[in-house]
């Protein structure tokens, strides 16, 4: 259960994103005293005053001795007076080149995000056309179960071939072995009535039989000749 | 608000005392304000996109000064000014 009257990130302070950094750093004069000086005391001694103060100042440090003039303040009003020069002559090119060296740091970050976000752009695209293509899920079913009947039609049809000639060799088979029955049958009454109308031929008809030829066969030549 | 947590430039002269009795002095509460003002001027003078030579230069300016009252003591005896 969600409380909602709970105030979410309401004290914390929330890491991302950054704020910008600011464009320019507080203000300062003469490179050491900040502006807030100045101003606090504008309201009392107006515009002269810090330097009325900093005048003041030097002078009582020096002739109280607080403030020793030495070897030292010769060194440091050399050193101050170099580095001033240096700063002022040499200023704006350095900004300008660590400006640049930001800029650099700045672009490669950008192109990072922008390579990051292209990228996840053509995944976005590549993902909407998978979508796409499962909706085509359909015709693939329809081609596979196409596959499938046809392969289960002409196995059916294999084994009902088999089925046809297994039976037919079966039939062929008892078809020739009745053929054959009848033939051999038939050959062997043929060669038994042969055998016995042979043997049944006795000598005497024999003679009759050739005796009974010859006359014929003197008819027919007589009647021959006589044609001739 | 309350005085124990305006800034010091928020305090006027009276209330000075008030003010620093509610500062912390522990070890941790110095720390913790030494780290705070540090973060403070850090954040304000060097931590910009476009700052110049104000940064450091209040730094060094700083690092003198503290170090000429370090050895105050040493550079007013006479042997050593009278040495170089």
């Amino acid at each position: 259960v969600l409380h909602s009257t709970r105030t979410l990130h309401a004290t914390q302070q929330c890491l991302a994103p950054l704020p910008p950094l600011p464009e320019k750093g507080g203000e300062v004069r003469y490179g050491l005293i900040p502006e807030e000086f100045f101003q606090f005391l504008y309201p009392k001694t107006g515009v002269t005053g810090p330097y009325m103060l900093g005048t003041g100042l030097l002078l009582y440090f020096l002739s109280k001795e607080i403030y020793v003039i030495n070897h030292e303040t010769v060194a440091a009003a050399c050193i101050l007076s170099v580095i001033i020069y240096g700063v002022k002559k040499y200023g704006s090119d350095v900004a300008a080149f660590a400006d640049k060296l930001n800029e650099e740091k700045v672009a490669k970050a950008l192109a990072v995000k922008n390579e990051a976000i292209k990228d996840l752009e053509t995944a976005i695209e590549q993902e909407k056309k998978e979508q796409w293509r499962v909706e085509g899920r359909n015709y693939l079913f329809d081609a596979k179960r196409n596959n499938i009947a046809m392969l289960l039609e002409t196995n059916y049809r294999e084994r009902l071939l088999m089925v046809y000639n297994e039976v037919k060799k079966r039939l062929d088979y008892q078809v020739a072995m009745q053929n054959l029955k009848r033939q051999k049958e038939q050959d062997h009454m043929i060669q038994w009535v042969e055998k016995n109308v042979i043997q049944s031929i006795t000598p005497q008809q024999q003679k009759e039989s050739v005796a009974k030829c010859i006359l014929d066969l003197k008819a027919l030549s007589k009647s021959a000749q006589a044609a001739v | 608000g309350p005085l124990s947590e305006r800034r010091l430039m928020d305090v006027r002269l009276g209330e000075l005392p008030a003010w620093l009795a509610t500062c912390d002095f522990s070890p941790q509460g110095l720390l913790g304000g030494v780290q705070k003002a540090w973060s403070n001027y850090y954040d304000k003078y060097i931590n910009v996109k476009r700052g110049g030579p104000a940064g450091i230069s209040m730094l060094l300016a700083g690092y003198c000064l503290l170090s000429y009252g370090w050895n105050y003591q040493h550079i007013s005896k006479i042997s050593f000014l009278v040495s170089v």
